[in-house]
């Protein structure tokens, strides 16, 4: 009685439900991204809010102040800069050589299937473990903070982000290009240098700014390396200011000018990354 | 026996990039090296208790990893909780409901999350977020579990703000883009025969992506999903600034606690002796716990790839 009953209601109500469950989940999917897009709005604004209005001239051109007076963040941007720099100098070769390994030379052997996997490895690496690492075969042997040591934490962290795009891109340039320049009789060195590299440019420099855009606002890994300083210093060899330590420190301290220049710090250092992040989507467009 | 000719830059060339791609290898065997040698000390003093000690008493040199652990682990698992279900959601809306206008400035923006920096997560986070969601909204969660016999455990404690599950809740934001591309890729590969066919007899778009759809890039899913977990476990900056830095077990989500990576960023510069080196085996044990994660999430990863023959 029960079952006929719901027999003869079935195809309809069944249809309705399955429309309406249908509806509810669509539903519940579009506020997913509703979720996701709330908060980089949140952050934004907060960023633009708070740290919009103490962006001035003064921050580039006055060193971190003592509590209560005016100052900027010169010797933070200049030491962030050195440093992303010397990151990036010696990470993007390596990146750039052992990514053309594994994907010109690397089809048959252990080496390559073993070093991509490690690569993976490298790039999931805790940032603050990198930090240790450097600490402990840098920084604990020569007995001090540097800011050399935080370039090379950098660029440890640039390593894998750029073997990964080489790799990858190179593998995009159709096996045809390489055959017809051999067929020439061109050596395989020239092959790689001036037609694959060149094939693949626009994606092996989209990594590499990539790259550039993660190491900028990493603080965790200069911690234990390049640590702070008060004073401007274009000297490497010893504790360099930076902006994400600078960040970190001042927004934790219970000094209202300090925090102002936290707020300013962190709203610069989202516009350049968020900036570079941008740029190298449009490049790779191109 | 004739050999192919190869000029000796070919050659060079060749080994030049091969000890390259070396370096790479042996960089992951330094890591792994110099955390082993650093934290000797504390491995021979404390053995395999170390894993199960829960005090943290550098006046007393008595040292246990089980509190940054835990919290490490907790802040993780309250992180993809939150982020799987969104992700699910957002990669569902760009592959089957956005207009494919929409897709392109949609997809960057849920990547943006993941460029902005870790740092600024957490100052955010703190200054923020913690104070209205100390304000407005834990006293009501509190309150309202009041009654309910085990609920009322997990969400107790006092509305500090910060704790393990603002921790969570913030690393959630900071894994949904990385789960979401992985997600968002996997969909795509989905044959398209598949999908009409199941159209073709009638379901609904959420049958299709429930019941063909995810099914059918079920390893691909646990892999990106492994990927999320993989940067929750070693952030360490956002997770600082809220977690609450204290060395106790949580006895609720609420309440304060200390991740391995957290622990790291305040005490090392301060640490020395034994200390220095319980803190570097907690390193060593964080770097192991990601590499086994990604290790996961690779081989399901491959075995989606083979499965399907779409190599990638």
């Amino acid at each position: 009685m029960f079952d006929s009953d719901s027999r003869s209601g079935g195809p309809n109500t069944v249809y309705r439900r399955r429309r309406r469950f249908n509806r509810i989940m669509l539903t519940l999917s579009m506020l997913a991204l509703a979720f996701g897009l709330f908060w980089l709005c949140w952050i934004l604004v907060t960023l633009l809010h708070r740290g919009g209005g103490a962006l001035s001239w003064t921050l580039f051109t006055q060193s971190t102040p003592p509590p209560g007076a005016d100052g900027g963040l010169l010797n933070a941007i200049l030491g962030s800069v050195m440093m992303t720099a010397t990151g990036t100098a010696i990470g993007t070769p390596i990146g750039i050589l052992a990514g053309t390994y594994l994907a010109e030379y690397g089809r048959r052997g252990w080496l390559a299937p073993a070093t991509r996997f490690l690569n993976d490895v490298l790039l999931s690496a805790p940032s603050i473990v990198i930090g240790l690492f450097i600490y402990a075969v840098y920084v604990a042997q020569v007995g001090h903070y540097s800011g050399w040591a935080g370039g090379f934490a950098l660029a440890i962290l640039v390593v894998p982000v750029v073997v990964r795009s080489t790799d990858n891109m190179l593998q995009l340039v159709p096996n045809s290009l390489r055959e017809a320049a051999a067929a020439l009789g061109c050596p395989q060195w020239r092959i790689v240098v001036f037609i694959c590299y060149r094939a693949a440019r626009s994606g092996i420099i989209t990594g590499v700014l990539l790259a550039v855009a993660r190491i900028s606002g990493e603080t965790a890994p200069l911690l234990f390396t390049a640590l702070n300083n008060q004073f401007l210093t274009l000297d490497m060899n010893v504790p360099i200011a930076n902006l994400p330590v600078v960040i970190y420190q001042y927004a934790a301290s219970p000094f209202a000018d300090w925090n102002r220049l936290a707020w300013a710090g962190a709203a610069l250092i989202t516009l350049i990354v968020l900036g570079i992040n941008i740029a190298a989507r449009t490049f790779f467009r191109k | 026996m004739k050999k192919h000719q190869t000029g000796l830059t070919d050659v060079l060339f060749r080994n030049v990039t091969r000890a390259f791609a070396f370096l790479v290898f042996a960089l992951l065997a330094a890591i792994m090296g110099s955390l082993l040698y650093g934290s000797r000390e504390s491995i021979s003093r404390n053995g395999f208790a170390f894993l199960w000690t829960n005090d943290w008493d550098p006046v007393h040199h008595i040292y246990g990893a089980l509190v940054p652990v835990v919290g490490t682990l907790l802040t993780s698992a309250i992180a993809l909780a939150i982020a799987v279900p969104v992700s699910f959601g957002i990669a569902m809306f760009l592959t089957e409901l956005s207009p494919r206008w929409l897709r392109g400035p949609l997809g960057t923006a849920v990547e943006l999350l993941a460029a902005i920096p870790s740092i600024i997560y957490g100052m955010w986070g703190l200054f923020v977020f913690v104070p209205l969601f100390q304000q407005y909204v834990q006293p009501g969660v509190i309150a309202l579990f009041h009654d309910v016999p085990v609920l009322r455990d997990v969400f107790s404690g006092p509305p500090f703000g910060i704790g393990v599950f603002t921790a969570g809740l913030i690393l959630s934001i900071m894994v949904i883009p990385f789960i979401t591309a992985v997600m968002r890729d996997v969909f795509e590969v989905v044959p398209p025969m598949l999908k009409e066919s199941a159209y073709g007899l009638g379901s609904t778009t959420w049958e299709v992506v429930w019941n063909i759809v995810l099914p059918y890039t079920k390893n691909g899913v646990i892999g990106g999903i492994m990927l999320g977990l993989g940067r929750a476990l070693g952030e360490t900056m956002a997770v600082t600034f809220v977690i609450g830095n204290a060395f106790l077990l949580p006895t609720s989500i609420f309440s304060p606690s200390n991740s391995i990576a957290s622990a790291l960023a305040n005490e090392f510069n301060e640490a020395g002796g034994l200390q220095k080196s319980a803190l570097l085996e907690l390193g060593l044990i964080l770097f192991l716990i990601t590499t086994i994660v990604l290790a996961l999430s690779k081989f399901l990863l491959l075995r989606l790839a083979r499965n399907e023959g779409t190599g990638r």
